[in-house]
């Protein structure tokens, strides 16, 4: 058997590499970041606390919704409209409902709101959140242009990153690809 | 402290394995032929090195690295003849030309001072030649590194081209069901392990790259109120915005030099490519395109960026000089062409591509030429390279199923889970490490 011996080379180099691994020790801890425990997903707000004597509705509006509130412009008008696939153009069958978001935002002048933008999971993800601008663009230029102000109303894509229908399939996609008003200010508290 | 750089090492490394003990006329035998997709896997064997338990621990991460890039078949231990190897001493060759090992990687671990010490040796076992000889030194806790070097060493004695082991991903880490998904960044090594998050989940991040020439990072933040998007130095920890846009910015990645940032600004819902330049922190548009114009990504040598636009009525791939002069198109097939990333040699252009229900990883020549199909799925989504351009890693989902990480390599032949057991999406690999 031949002994071999490292040569000459080979032990400058473990010197090297002693140097370059231990300074990538240094370097290759898990920075000190604040990591937490898992979190859970969003849940819905509760229903805020009612008023100890609650007044009689005298409001002829369907399910208890107090005019001008939240839930209000959810249940009555309707905060979310329809997209066809890969496309950002207002359907035929999402112009009443956008009507009447506008006719609804124009009689509660106080209100803000954010238009978000989402998209089906048929698509990549930068495509998606250049896609869902689109949409939820396409929803406030409709707004602006039937007499709500622009400083009013927000924007933002959500892409595919928060499927309104977690299914898949055609039926989820097609609920997917959505704009959703959502009220963010402004609005009477029940 | 004095830095030894990566060119240090690796020009020793490069220089090291024809001059020690090998006469230039009796060179290997043996090589791996990287190119060609009906290759047949080495066989290798990667007995336990000497020294205790973490001698095997670090055949174990050598022998599983190989085994994943595709190229290499770790015999069976099972099946050695020789027990009772020392890294001092030459194999009985006869013992494992017996069971067939084209390569034999052996070696010795001590500890000395607290210091644990590694030398390996490569054989050729049919030509008797030894074709590397180094020693590592190291903390003990960093052994897996160790390992991922010596597994590069022999990836690239045997094959020509550098290894992509001693590398780290970079990911976003999925918890929770589809409808409220938390999204974290998070990084590992290369093989899966060491994963950890950085950061809380209060956000969702989207689209974390590596730059090529520095632990650094810029990703995507996304809330509620809009989107930012950040630099993150993993040695310092530092994170910084990129700043304030009006609308939406995304889709950012990194020049070649780690000098400037190309990314997406959406203003009324039209997106446009800018890059902004990290020293004096100024922008330039570089497309104005009423069309979605989004994924920049940088050639190598910096003069071109290939990226994504609908200017065409579809999601197609365009090519234009990195000043944003001179857009072409590149792809003209039928299908969605997306998420397109330039590779690191130059050579290629990796994408995914959405054809009817089923979403493929696909590489290009850079001049649209020679489509090659890789993998096909529900959703396929994301190529990110391997900083030697062999491997691209990706997301994988099924119908309703989570995320996974994937890779197969550039010849369509090896595909396979990563083994990160977790959901993730959106990898991106980093240099490799000094």
């Amino acid at each position: 058997m031949v002994t071999i011996r490292l040569p000459g080379t080979a032990l400058r180099l473990a010197l090297a590499a002693t140097a370059a691994l231990s300074l990538a020790a240094c370097a290759h801890k898990p920075p000190a970041y604040p990591t937490t425990a898992p979190v859970a997903p969003p849940q819905a707000a509760p229903e805020p606390p009612r008023a100890p004597t609650a007044a009689p509705r005298v409001e002829p509006v369907s399910q208890g919704a107090l005019p001008g509130s939240e839930k209000d412009f959810v249940i009555n008008v309707g905060d979310r409209v329809y997209f066809d696939f890969d496309s950002y153009s207002v359907r035929g069958d999402a112009t009443p409902l956008l009507e009447a978001q506008a006719g609804w935002l124009k009689r509660y002048p106080a209100v803000q709101v954010r238009v978000e933008g989402n998209c089906d999971e048929r698509g990549t993800r930068e495509y998606n959140l250049a896609l869902g601008a689109r949409r939820a663009n396409a929803v406030r230029e409709y707004l602006v242009s039937h007499g709500v102000e622009a400083a009013r109303i927000s924007t933002v894509s959500f892409g595919k990153e928060k499927p309104f229908d977690v299914g898949s399939g055609d039926a989820a996609d097609s609920h997917n690809r959505n704009a959703r008003t959502s009220v963010i200010a402004g609005a009477r508290m029940p | 402290m004095t830095m030894l750089s990566k060119r240090t090492l690796l020009t020793a490394l490069a220089a090291l394995p024809a001059a020690t003990l090998i006469p230039a006329a009796a060179r290997a035998e043996i090589e791996v032929n990287v190119n060609r997709g009906d290759v047949q896997p080495l066989p290798i064997a990667v007995p336990a090195f000497g020294g205790g338990p973490a001698g095997g621990d670090i055949a174990g991460v050598i022998a599983a690295n190989l085994q994943r890039s595709g190229l290499f078949r770790p015999l069976d231990p099972a099946s050695f003849v020789e027990r009772d190897l020392n890294a001092a001493v030459q194999p009985r060759f006869p013992a494992w030309k017996e069971i067939n090992a084209q390569a034999l990687v052996n070696g010795q671990v001590t500890v000395v001072a607290g210091r644990l010490q590694v030398d390996f040796r490569l054989w050729d076992v049919f030509a008797e030649q030894q074709l590397l000889g180094l020693q590592f030194a190291s903390s003990p806790e960093n052994w897996r590194r160790v390992a991922h070097k010596i597994s590069d060493s022999v990836y690239e004695r045997l094959t020509g081209e550098k290894g992509y082991f001693d590398t780290r991903v970079v990911f976003v880490a999925e918890t929770g069901g589809r409808g409220g998904k938390t999204k974290r960044l998070a990084i590992m090594d290369q093989d899966g392990a060491n994963p950890s998050y950085l950061t809380d989940g209060s956000a969702i991040i989207m689209t974390p790259r590596f730059s090529a020439t520095s632990q650094e990072l810029t990703y995507m933040e996304l809330r509620p109120e809009g989107s930012k998007i950040y630099l993150l130095n993993l040695d310092t920890t530092r994170r910084e915005s990129l700043g304030d846009f009006k609308g939406m910015v995304f889709a950012p990645r990194f020049s070649p030099d780690g000098g400037k940032v190309a990314f997406s600004v959406e203003r009324g819902g039209n997106s446009d490519i800018f890059v902004m330049d990290l020293k004096n922190r100024t922008t330039a548009r570089l497309t104005a395109d009423p069309s979605i114009d989004t994924s920049p990504s940088f050639s190598p040598d910096g003069a071109r960026i290939v990226f994504n636009s609908d200017r065409s009525g579809s999601p197609q791939l365009y090519v234009m000089a990195a000043d944003g002069s001179n857009p072409r198109r590149l792809t003209f097939a039928a299908g969605r062409y997306t998420t397109p990333v330039w590779s690191p040699t130059g050579e290629f252009i990796a994408f995914t591509k959405q054809v009817g229900g089923e979403f493929h990883i696909g590489v290009m020549r850079a001049d649209g030429t020679d489509e090659r199909i890789l993998t096909s799925s529900y959703l396929d989504e994301g190529p990110a390279w391997a900083p030697n351009g062999r491997v691209l890693m990706f997301s994988r989902e099924t119908a309703g199923g989570a995320s996974r990480l994937w890779s197969v390599d550039v010849t369509g032949r090896i595909l396979q889970p990563m083994p990160y057991p977790g959901a993730g999406s959106d990898p991106a690999w980093s240099p490799l490490l000094n």
